[in-house]
């Protein structure tokens, strides 16, 4: 029983960790799978292939219309496997999806665990997943040995940090910010905050996102987070540029890593 | 002995909880130690009731209508009349008690979605009231059809913001509503508007309008001298509906049903038949039917009035459903047409499209029931609003082609 999300965390930490996120099936589920690849093999250290959802709540405008792209040209939730194999089988980085519950829910929450972790998948991040409401998801996930990333907002209290710590496997996703996900100027000052009151509950791997976009904040947040989580801003240079364009800005942000 | 009105959130059964982004749960907890504090005090229920008194205009009387039950079977049928309420419906049950609330825990900003604008009329009201500031999410799609409540919001000072995401109606307002709230939550109270949401929402919301049902059953009792044989309301989040079916819930021997918006048909892609339809699932923090595709996205869904026009239902109705307590059967655009009509004609009445419903069914279940059967139904609100929605569907403004 082992963490693939753990291992690159335990080998990479002096450097610090770039994790990517793109949805899957943006703009076609072949071209996610490239821009994927492309993140990876321009110093991405972890992916998280976001799922395409209705009814996103946790996301700004830019993941919100991607993801919508990605419905509307028929993305089905059965082709999640089949991309995460394809990733895997070009590139060695870990695959986590980033999924609400609902999707999970339908396909039966213990046969999708079962098939990501058939298709070379590492875990999912559930943005809308509390551990309280979890039950049923940690335990397949221990059935089927993925990791499972909760995660820690500036407003949540001693007890709810301790609990996403107790709770997540891989690393712990510390919401730099109270908001959705899109490019910010700043990095809130709140995300040292909540790292630091994470460490003190024992957290050994965290990762910082929301509002992340440049090397210099990469750089920053790598100060006192263990990863640093891009998701727009690759979006907007996939949406843009195409995987070449998002692949470039993965180099440029992976300068930022000590 | 059951004791179904003693169920408190956070679960109803197998619904509910709170599926929502950890950013979020600090408030939830927040809000409901704030209203388990309320519930308690004597002075927040003198502050309530009070407003109830000097404001809203409760209790809403009852009103027996005899010309349009002569269209139901002969059944006896007696409305409970929200729709006198200050603001034109039993929305402002809910937002006087929440702002209450809001106040309580220092929050100055009011944010609330709403799908024909009845709630957010009612939230602006509050607002205004109380001084706060207030910003209402509502579908671009639902602006247009509901052009005049867009207006009233504004003249009460609150801003209305077209969400232009997604399916355009009020499952998106809810989402934008949801987005402001997580990045707001120091000083902003999302006054959700119906019994869904994440705890302490089904509850909370249910609380402040189960007076509806305290009230009609006194009424009805002193009228008639026994309880309705059944009592009847249309269901969209099930606000109403949860605010007059609670006080009888206990009651064995009266019926509860439920109206949905059957739209055209549910054996259509268009409706919002969510009870008829729908199977369980997570939808804006809650465990509940709701409308979706294999996959598990949520299903766009339709009816010709926007407050009904929403794939999910509160926690506790799909709770009623599974226990067999309450059933709900679905009401089509065109029926619920001709009983916004007929009620108009027969009792000088112009009720909410949404209403209507309920009155479409009450015709139904006189039907089947005769003569002998003493019908209740939730007039939840007034039809003003509707005017040019009801005019161009029965071709009589002046000037239509």
């Amino acid at each position: 029983m082992s963490s693939q999300v753990n291992a690159v965390f335990e080998e990479r930490r002096e450097h610090g960790l770039l994790i990517g996120y793109l949805p899957l099936g943006f703009p076609t589920v072949d071209a996610s799978v490239d821009a994927a690849v492309a993140l990876v093999e321009n110093g991405v250290d972890i992916l998280e292939m976001g799922l395409p959802y209705s009814d996103p709540v946790m996301d700004g405008l830019v993941i919100q219309r991607a993801t919508n792209t990605a419905l509307e040209a028929g993305f089905r939730l059965s082709q999640t496997f089949d991309a995460v194999a394809a990733i895997r089988a070009r590139v060695d980085a870990p695959v986590l999806v980033m999924t609400y519950f609902n999707p999970i829910l339908q396909y039966g929450v213990d046969a999708f665990a079962r098939d990501l972790a058939a298709s070379g998948g590492a875990g999912l991040i559930t943005p809308d997943l509390i551990p309280d409401e979890a039950k049923e998801w940690l335990g397949a996930a221990e059935a089927h040995d993925l990791d499972h990333v909760f995660l820690a907002a500036p407003s949540s209290s001693e007890t709810r940090l301790s609990s996403a710590t107790t709770n997540s496997r891989g690393f712990v996703y510390a919401v730099s910010t109270m908001g959705i996900t899109g490019a910010r100027n700043d990095v809130d000052s709140a995300a040292r905050g909540v790292v630091s009151r994470l460490r003190d509950s024992g957290a050994r791997n965290i990762g910082v996102g929301l509002g992340i976009s440049t090397p210099e904040q990469v750089t920053e947040v790598l100060e006192y987070g263990d990863a640093a989580i891009v998701g727009s801003a690759l979006v907007s240079a996939l949406a843009d540029g195409g995987a070449q364009a998002a692949g470039a800005l993965a180099s440029q942000l992976s300068a930022g890593k000590h | 002995m059951t004791n179904l009105r003693a169920q408190t959130g956070p679960y109803f059964g197998d619904f509910g909880g709170r599926y929502v982004p950890e950013s979020l749960i600090a408030a939830l907890d927040e809000l409901t130690e704030a209203y388990e504090l309320a519930k308690i005090d004597p002075t927040f229920g003198e502050e309530l009731a009070h407003l109830h008194a000097t404001y809203t205009g409760r209790p809403s009387i009852i009103t027996e209508v005899p010309r349009f039950a002569q269209h139901a079977g002969g059944a006896r049928i007696i409305l409970k009349r929200e729709d006198l309420n200050h603001t034109g419906s039993h929305k402002i049950n809910n937002v006087l008690g929440q702002a209450l609330l809001a106040r309580r825990i220092g929050k100055t900003r009011l944010i609330a979605e709403t799908g024909a604008g009845q709630h957010g009329v009612a939230t602006a009201t509050a607002a205004a009231l109380f001084g706060m500031e207030c910003i209402v999410y509502m579908g671009e799609v639902d602006t247009q059809r509901q052009a005049l409540n867009v207006a009233r919001m504004r003249l009460l000072g609150a801003e209305v913001v077209p969400v232009t995401t997604g399916s355009r109606t009020l499952k998106d307002a809810i989402n934008e509503a949801l987005r402001d709230w997580v990045a707001n939550v120091d000083n902003t109270h999302y006054l959700l508007g119906t019994v869904a949401g994440p705890h302490p929402f089904p509850q909370m919301v249910r609380d402040f309008h189960k007076i509806i049902g305290e009230e009609a059953r006194e009424q009805v009792l002193a009228l008639t001298g026994g309880l309705p044989d059944a009592v009847i309301a249309c269901v969209g989040g099930g606000s109403n509906a949860i605010g007059i079916f609670h006080a009888f819930l206990d009651d064995a021997g009266v019926d509860l049903i439920g109206c949905e918006a059957a739209g055209r048909g549910i054996d259509t892609l268009e409706h919002a038949a969510t009870l008829t339809r729908g199977r369980p699932g997570v939808l804006h923090g809650a465990r509940s039917y709701m409308l979706q595709d294999a996959d598990g996205q949520t299903m766009e869904s339709h009816s010709i009035s926007a407050g009904l026009d929403y794939p999910g239902v509160g926690p506790e109705h799909s709770w009623l459903k599974d226990l067999g307590r309450a059933s709900y059967r679905p009401i089509t655009d065109a029926d619920a047409m001709s009983a916004l009509r007929l009620l108009s004609q027969t009792e000088g009445i112009i009720p909410a499209i949404e209403t209507a419903h309920g009155l479409a069914g009450a015709l139904e279940v006189g039907r089947e029931r005769g003569p002998n059967a003493t019908l209740l139904i939730n007039l939840s609100g007034r039809g003003d609003k509707d005017m040019q929605t009801a005019g161009e569907y029965f071709g009589i403004l002046d000037g239509a082609s």
